[in-house]
């Protein structure tokens, strides 16, 4: 397996009104290899959308990276020219959005925007365009898509749409898809049939998968590896199987008793978002200190904790490491 | 050519409506305008005006600044609507004028929303520096009185119909430069814009196929409300005396013929209620096209 995308030490940090810099994610460090699918999972407000955009470069305007480097097949893309970066979106990394229903432009045919995407990274012509649309959108299980191709979005629902926009994403060919909360606005059977999709497209086209969600029941069934991001730092990570089954960050825990049917399968994500059994909220931005970010709502916290800074993650075997002063006590 | 194929096809959510082919946004509008009361109506009273300034000659051959009786003759069989204070046929006057003004009203409408889109799209859309001096120079035109800048220009560079057109296309572009900024503003942060620079879209393609038919509904709408604004601005710069001389128009009659109203009310009159009739028309016509998007606006957001 070869390493596609590589972030080391990735800190990005909101400009305010004042001109300080408020730190969004800190220090944040994972690989994907090629084909293969990693997890970014972390409660709302964590940072795992300014995470993908980041590795965009498509950051909001006061959002500025401070330090750390993005390697897309080794080459550094935070320091790659806009026009370099034009290339590589849709082409080497494309992004599927949350919201299906506001992610396509309502005045144009999904097959005119899938197609436009298509002449961009193939130069073919229109005809050639609509018919590799129309094969694209056979390739998301969209029926009739003959008929479709012609579709306005306000003509298609929720999960059709959400379909298009990965038909939109892999278009490009891209060696690398985020999906960002790519089922959250659908309804529960429709999540399971988007998951489904995404797990067979990676199989025919080895496109490597970030999958951000809520949703641990998906990740547990489709991620090689996950990566658990707390306050914008990653807290834990490694082979999901290791991680979900045996997490050792007292907030992995917590999140994972947040669903003790886990394995009945996936679960509604407001069950995610309570998080019934974790007390408290993620600190707000500006508002977190230098030591352990989980402090004010773990169990487990001692006076040694209180007394030290933010944990390094380290790794407690070969495929898992945990940010945490008492992971080895809690491994044990 | 795609090698994406899967082989086993789900079973995909059946509660998507069929595909209907004529559900195309334009169509949409259309349908929607065709609706409404207003705007029927002031299309339908704007269509006679126009249709009466194009056939008007052949059905009244008379030259608009030929003098055809003496002065202040009324309303006869000779002259349907009278002569003004040369003695020059009113009818004919309105029917020729009406083609100036209007043509005044549309050039000058289409070289207010050119320079305004042009100015709120660059600036909404690049924002930061670009942005910054883009809406300086906006503010420094807004803040000039309007008529007095427009009178300062014809002044200077001539009281000709291109120059008055010119003029008032210079002095008016600031609302729909400001309402396109607004609108690249909000659009620009939605997640088809953000999706389609995921995608790989160019500046370019942003602008003018993403950002731009999206942020057109509002300023449609007040293209169209422009059109009647620079036909009153024409009239106005006429009234004061500014208007060509040499070419007829219904401000250019407004303001030569304003001194007699008592001896001639119709020569005062009947461009006064022509202008008037435009500029209603052309405003019934603006609600109609607003009541035609801002619907489908509501239901797409
Ligand atoms: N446009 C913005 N302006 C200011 N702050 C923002 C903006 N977008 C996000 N933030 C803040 O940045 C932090 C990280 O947000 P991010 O969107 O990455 O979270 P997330 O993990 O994706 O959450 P969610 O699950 O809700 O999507 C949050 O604290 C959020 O409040
Ligand atoms: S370092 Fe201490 S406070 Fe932080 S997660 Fe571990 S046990 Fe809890
Ligand atoms: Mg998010």
């Amino acid at each position: 397996m070869s390493t596609l995308l590589k972030v080391e030490n990735l800190s990005v940090g909101m400009r305010g009104s004042t001109g300080v810099v408020v730190p969004v994610l800190e220090n944040l460090s994972f690989a994907v290899e090629a084909g293969r699918t990693m997890a970014l999972v972390g409660e709302s407000g964590c940072g795992k959308s300014m995470t993908a955009l980041a590795i965009m470069r498509l950051l909001p305007e006061d959002f500025v990276v401070t330090s750390g480097r993005i390697l897309l097949e080794g080459e550094d893309i935070l320091s790659a020219s806009p026009k370099r970066m034009r290339s590589l979106r849709g082409n080497g990394i494309s992004m599927i959005f949350q919201e299906p229903m506001t992610a396509l432009n309502p005045l144009f045919t999904v097959g005119d925007q899938i197609g436009e995407v298509l002449r961009w990274h193939s130069g073919v012509g229109l005809a050639e365009a609509e018919q590799q649309a129309i094969a694209l959108l056979r390739a998301v299980q969209i029926p009739a898509p003959e008929q479709r191709v012609k579709a306005y979005p306000h003509q298609l629902s929720g999960g059709m749409r959400q379909r298009v926009m990965i038909a939109m994403a892999l278009a490009g060919r891209p060696k690398l898809l985020i999906a960002d909360e790519p089922t959250t606005a659908l309804d529960v059977t429709v999540q399971a049939q988007i998951f489904d999709l995404l797990a067979d497209l990676q199989k025919e086209t080895k496109t490597a998968i970030v999958l951000i969600t809520h949703d641990l029941g998906a990740v547990a069934e489709l991620a090689d590896d996950i990566s658990v991001l707390y306050a914008g730092r990653c807290i834990e990570s490694g082979d999901a199987d290791s991680v979900v089954s045996h997490p050792c960050h007292p907030y992995t825990r917590g999140l994972l008793d947040c669903v003790p049917q886990l394995k009945l399968g996936p679960r509604p994500p407001q069950a995610w978002s309570d998080l019934a059994e974790i007390a408290g909220m993620v600190p707000p931005l500006g508002a977190r200190g230098p030591d352990c970010a989980f402090l004010a709502r773990c169990r487990e916290a001692s006076e040694l904790c209180r007394s030290r800074l933010q944990p390094a993650l380290e790794p407690i075997t070969d495929d898992h490491a945990v940010s945490c002063w008492r992971k080895s006590e809690l491994a044990a | 050519m795609t090698t994406i194929e899967t082989s086993t096809p789900l079973a995909v959510e059946s509660s998507s409506p069929p595909v209907r082919p004529s559900a195309s946004p334009g169509r949409v509008a259309f349908r929607q305008f065709l609706r409404s009361p207003s705007g029927v109506c002031g299309a339908c009273l704007l269509i006679l005006i126009v249709l009466g300034t194009a056939i008007g000659p052949v059905v009244y051959p008379v030259d608009p600044l030929d003098l055809v009786g003496g002065p202040f003759t009324a309303p006869s069989a000779d002259a349907w609507l009278g002569t003004d204070y040369l003695g020059r046929d009113v009818l004919a006057g309105l029917i020729y004028g009406g083609r100036a003004s209007l043509a005044v009203g549309a050039v000058a409408a289409l070289i207010t929303i050119a320079i305004g889109l042009t100015v709120g799209a660059l600036s909404g859309f690049f924002g930061g520096a670009i942005d910054a001096a883009l809406v300086k120079i906006t503010e420094f035109f807004q803040i000039l009185p309007p008529l007095l800048f427009a009178m300062v220009l014809v002044t200077l560079f001539g009281q000709k119909l291109t120059t008055i057109t010119l003029a008032i296309g210079a002095v008016s572009w600031t609302s729909a430069a400001r309402l396109t900024r607004a609108e690249f503003m909000r659009l620009r942060n939605l997640d088809f814009v953000k999706a389609s620079r995921a995608a790989g879209a160019g500046d370019a393609y942003l602008i003018l196929r993403v950002l731009l038919p999206n942020a057109l509904p509002p300023v449609i709408v007040s293209a169209t409300l422009a059109i009647g604004v620079a036909i009153l601005f024409e009239g106005g710069l006429s009234f004061l005396g500014l208007g060509d001389p040499n070419t007829m128009s219904w401000g250019l009659m407004l303001g030569q013929n304003r001194n007699y109203v008592l001896d001639a009310w119709w020569a005062v009159i009947f461009p006064g209620a022509a202008i008037f009739l435009a500029v209603l028309s052309i405003s019934l016509v603006g609600d109609g096209v607003n009541d035609a998007i801002n619907p489908r606006l509501r239901r797409r957001m």
